[in-house]
């Protein structure tokens, strides 16, 4: 059986290798960015210098052959489903039995005036990195437009060449669509440490030329003139199907899937960036745009393919993030506010830079999630607790069992304590002593 | 007003001024080795050279060279080496092995004869290539509190600088320290000027006057206290890396340079006791023996604790503690990659090839050394100089030549700017050879990965100086258990989603992935 799979990302390298695992069906994999797989989430460290393409690669170069998964760098511009053929770019026809759709995202453009003037971009692909590489040579002064995970990466890539960034966001605070008002403080304040100039609840009306096609400010909605060289577009990322649109395939802002990755056409499959799912569960995204989602869906739809029918079922939510110095570590369902039936335990750090929520239900004071910032927490202990309900006094009383911090790090637990026992005096937490000398 | 702008500004001065400073004091460094005049009286002669025998026997052959002024060291050297050839040459001739003087007087010879301006300078000079030049190095790296205001991992631009990519100025940098190393080992009597400017040091220390390897004792010392402070800046959000930073300097400055220099002054049996073999692999050589036995019970007592160090010492610390107790925290050699090594730490080679090589060059030192031990000790027991027809002398010597000096030395740091800074400590020390079976086999110690968090961004295998690709591991849920693994935490530390977690548990289930019910 020959299997081709559309984009070497994480998605749909997961899935060729966990197939390879599993049989010794002929894999191709198809891709137009890079002849290889590499992570897309080390982008930034590229531009900062801290590693190079290279290193960004997981797998050496020998591997791919030594697991017979063959690759080949084309654009698959057409999918004719009746007869199983793709047709690239440059009219090559490949037959296949099993089609794999994992074509990841695009950045939004959404039609703003000047969108596509020289200097202007988004940041998604390693040509991305390379032309903002040429954007921002010897440049003073950026706008980045949206206010999410990738728009404070390039707010740090720029920074680390001491361009001036003027960050804006449609929010009142960072990110606060999804964080908690006191998280999403907590890192505004940090962004402004670092010097960026977060401009909040401003939004992009048009983008300015100069005499040479290249930008050379921006307007705000409100009016503002801002002068720039550089204009990063990271308002989030949309699925990458346009090749897709107006097939038998069944799209809609992704193409649909079922919980099996399934698309609507026989023996052809989408996961990763690019699906969406028909069905989604309950508060949980229909587009999933992870690294570690992607990963979980490929390890699922390998199974499926090679004949043990699989639900992708993504568990306990968590996710993380570095915003500049600060880690996030989140795990369960945590969105800005807490649900109905739920309480929520906030502490922070006098320093304003460490800081952890706890939100638990109101009737059993069972735990459902956690925030971390400033903290590295154990991923076992906090699913374990979650999955199993643990009544939050216990989980309270017990965060040390989780710290992942380096050793010799401070612990915090007994003023997190402390501060839980004021807080909610009706679930008593306690800490144990600390020991001399263990760590 | 004073803007952010302006202090990043002023501080790229300073930075600036911090390392023409130092690069001045360098070159003044370098430059003493071309000056002074030599003479060499009788005097000199008679208290350099004080085995009477030897005095009689070169007497004849040197007595042209006495009071003559030479302005080149070269030709004061290459006289001086011709006059004592001479002498041996005719002992070979006539094939009197018994009278061939094997003693090696040239070094000390060409520091005592030296006469004028480093000299008679020695203590301004020591303030300026010493002194000046740490001040100009810490003004190039304290600004770095001030750039980079905020605490946190800082590699911008790593692989953009020439020196920490392997530039040109990359490559010029190891071959000064290569060339240091040659000179040091093997032609000492060409850096006799350096050696002068810390004599005065050596008998406040020690008592007596420095050789080479007081020089270089001190100089090892004082880059790492320098590279320490740079180690503090960057780390001062990590207080792993604080306390380990710590330990190896104090390890370093204490047990390998003080105590032993200090128990020279007190006249007792001299020791680094932290140093342990195989890696100090001339412990069991005769002269180190009978030098601790004919010093009675303290020299016994030294004896057993080198023994018990790599006996006892070893397998305990390593079950509890993993290698790095000793790799990342006290070693001498660790001690300088973890400081002068750390802005090379990147440049280690990851490939699945390196570590093929690694293991069994690694490993054949160490058998290489165990041999070599062996066969000494044979030779010391028994007073039978060849093993299975092999001379064990030339075992030890060829040991001492390609480990010692080539491998450990020239290569080992000389290579800092083109292969990282633990070529020495993964391809070639027997010791860290050792420490790693235990670590790889019997240890609570691993580096624990946080479940499936990980973003393969490979910041991690990049700054392994170890060259282990730690996000192989730790994509997957894999606890990372190498026997190479030093644990100086900084694969953790560069992390940015909180995956990695240096840790000693309890051993069962190290091996054990973290995967989500889910998954399994
Ligand atoms: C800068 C940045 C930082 C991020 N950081 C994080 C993070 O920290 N954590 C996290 O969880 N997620 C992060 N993400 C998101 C994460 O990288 C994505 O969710 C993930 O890479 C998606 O993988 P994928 O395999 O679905 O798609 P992709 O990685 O986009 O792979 C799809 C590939 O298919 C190719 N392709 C598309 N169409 C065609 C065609 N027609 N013919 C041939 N080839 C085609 C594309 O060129 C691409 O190479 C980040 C994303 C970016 C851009
Ligand atoms: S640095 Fe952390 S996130 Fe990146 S590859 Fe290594 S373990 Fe994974
Ligand atoms: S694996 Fe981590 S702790 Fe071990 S040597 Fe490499 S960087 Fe250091």
């Amino acid at each position: 059986m020959r299997i081709v799979i559309i984009g070497n990302g994480v998605a749909g390298i997961t899935t060729a290798r966990y197939i390879r695992k599993m049989s010794d069906h002929e894999i191709l994999v198809i891709s137009s960015e890079s002849d290889h797989f590499f992570s897309r989430t080390a982008l930034m460290y590229i531009y900062m210098g801290h590693m190079k393409y290279e290193h960004t690669k997981p797998y050496e170069d020998w591997f791919w052959a030594k697991n017979r998964i063959d690759l080949k760098n084309a654009f698959v511009d057409k999918i004719d489903f009746q007869n199983k053929t793709l047709f690239t770019a440059n009219q090559e026809q490949i037959s296949y039995d099993k089609l794999v759709i994992a074509t990841g995202s695009k950045p939004n453009k959404f039609g703003w005036p000047g969108q596509n003037l020289l200097g202007v971009q988004g940041l998604y692909s390693k040509q991305d990195v390379e032309l903002m590489e040429e954007n921002t040579k010897g440049i003073k002064e950026a706008v980045i437009v949206g206010g999410g995970l990738i728009g404070i990466e390039m707010a740090e890539m720029l920074n680390s060449r001491n361009i001036k960034v003027n960050f804006l966001i449609r929010e009142k605070e960072y990110w606060s669509n999804i964080l908690p008002k006191e998280e999403a403080i907590l890192v505004g304040k940090h962004i402004a440490e670092h010097h960026i100039n977060l401009i909040n609840e401003t939004e992009l009306q048009e983008i300015i030329s100069d005499d040479n096609g290249r930008v050379k400010s921006i307007i705000t909605k409100a009016g503002k003139e801002i002068p720039c060289q550089f204009v990063g577009l990271t308002a989030g990322v949309s699925p990458n199907i346009d090749f897709l649109k107006n097939t038998d395939l069944n799209t809609d802002k992704g193409v649909l899937v079922t919980e099996y990755l399934e698309t609507n056409m026989p023996d052809v499959y989408a996961l990763g960036d690019c699906a969406q799912f028909a069905n989604p569960k309950e508060n949980h995204p229909a587009v999933e745009q992870l690294w570690y989602t992607a990963k979980m869906q490929g390890k699922a739809l390998a199974q499926t393919i090679c004949g043990k029918q699989t639900i992708y079922n993504r568990g306990i939510w968590f996710n993380s993030a570095k915003f500049l110095d600060i880690e996030y570590q989140t795990y369960g369902m945590m969105l800005k506010s807490p649900f109905e039936d739920e309480d929520s335990f906030y502490w922070e750090h006098q320093n304003g830079k460490i800081c952890v929520r706890a939100n638990f239900s109101k009737a059993e004071g069972a735990l459902r999630g956690f925030n971390f910032f400033g903290i590295r927490f154990r991923q076992t202990i906090a699913d374990e607790w979650i999955r199993n309900q643990k009544p939050i006094s216990y989980c309270i009383s017990n965060l040390n069992k989780g710290f992942f911090d380096p050793e010799f790090s401070k612990n915090h637990h007994q003023d997190i304590v402390k501060s839980f026992n004021i807080q909610f005096n009706n679930h008593q937490a306690k800490a144990p002593k600390k020991k001399f000398l263990v760590w | 007003m004073v803007t952010a702008k302006n202090i990043h500004h002023t501080m790229k001065t300073i930075q600036k001024i911090g390392l023409a400073i130092f690069i001045l004091c360098l070159g003044v460094f370098i430059s003493l080795l071309g000056i002074g005049h030599y003479q060499l009286s009788d005097k000199i002669f008679k208290e350099t050279i004080t085995d009477a025998n030897h005095q009689q026997l070169l007497k004849p052959a040197v007595s042209f060279m006495i009071d003559k002024d030479y302005d080149s060291k070269i030709a004061f050297i290459a006289d001086f080496k011709k006059a004592f050839n001479s002498v041996n040459d005719e002992f070979k001739k006539n094939q009197q092995w018994d009278k061939v003087i094997y003693a090696d007087y040239t070094q000390p010879i060409v520091k005592h004869s030296t006469i004028g301006f480093v000299k008679e300078n020695s203590l301004i000079l020591f303030f300026i290539c010493f002194v000046v030049s740490s001040l100009g190095g810490l003004m190039y790296m304290i600004p770095a509190l001030f750039i980079e205001p905020v605490a946190g991992i800082k590699h911008n631009d790593i692989f953009k600088t020439a020196i920490t990519s392997r530039g040109i100025i990359a490559i010029l940098f190891s071959i000064g320290l290569i060339s240091f190393y040659i000179f040091l080992y093997k032609a000492p009597e060409y850096i006799t000027n350096w050696i002068l400017l810390v004599d005065d040091l050596s008998f406040a220390i020690s008592g007596s006057e420095a050789s080479q390897w007081f020089l270089y004792g001190f100089l090892y010392c004082l880059v790492m206290t320098v590279m320490s402070a740079r180690m503090y800046i960057k780390y001062r959000h990590n207080n792993y890396q604080l306390v380990r930073t710590t330990s190896v300097l104090f390890f370093q400055i204490a047990f390998a340079f003080l105590i032993p220099n200090i128990l020279s002054k007190l006249n007792l049996p001299s020791m680094d006791f932290k140093n342990m073999w195989p890696l100090d692999y001339t412990f069991f050589f005769d002269y180190r023996i009978d030098g601790l036995i004919s010093k009675g019970l303290l020299g016994y007592w030294m004896l057993g604790w080198g023994i018990f160090l790599f006996v006892v010492g070893v397998p305990v610390m390593v079950y509890f503690f993993g290698k790095r107790w000793y790799c990342s925290w006290v070693c001498g050699c660790g001690g300088l990659a973890e400081t002068l090594g750390d802005p090379f730490r990147q440049l280690s080679d990851k490939s699945l090839k390196a570590w093929k090589y690694e293991r069994v060059i690694v490993h054949s030192v160490l058998v290489f050394a165990v041999v070599m031990t062996a066969a000494v000790l044979y030779t010391y027991f028994t007073g039978n100089s060849k093993l299975l027809g092999i001379d064990t002398g030339s075992i030890r010597e060829q040991y001492g030549f390609f480990i010692g000096f080539i491998f450990a030395g020239a290569i080992g740091t000389g290579f800092y700017p083109i292969m990282g800074s633990r070529v020495w400590c993964r391809f070639g020390c027997p010791l860290a050879a050792y420490l790693g079976i235990m670590q790889r086999f019997k240890s609570r110690f691993r580096i624990t990965t946080n479940g499936a968090q990980c973003i393969s961004c490979g910041n991690c295998s990049t700054y392994c100086e170890m060259g282990i690709d730690v996000r192989a591991y730790a994509q997957k849920g894999e606890n990372i258990i190498r026997s190479s693994c030093v644990g100086c935490g900084v694969c953790a530390a560069v992390c940015p989603r909180g995956v990695l977690k240096l840790e000693n548990l309890a051993e069962e289930g190290r091996f054990e992935a973290y995967l989500r019910p889910e998954e399994k």
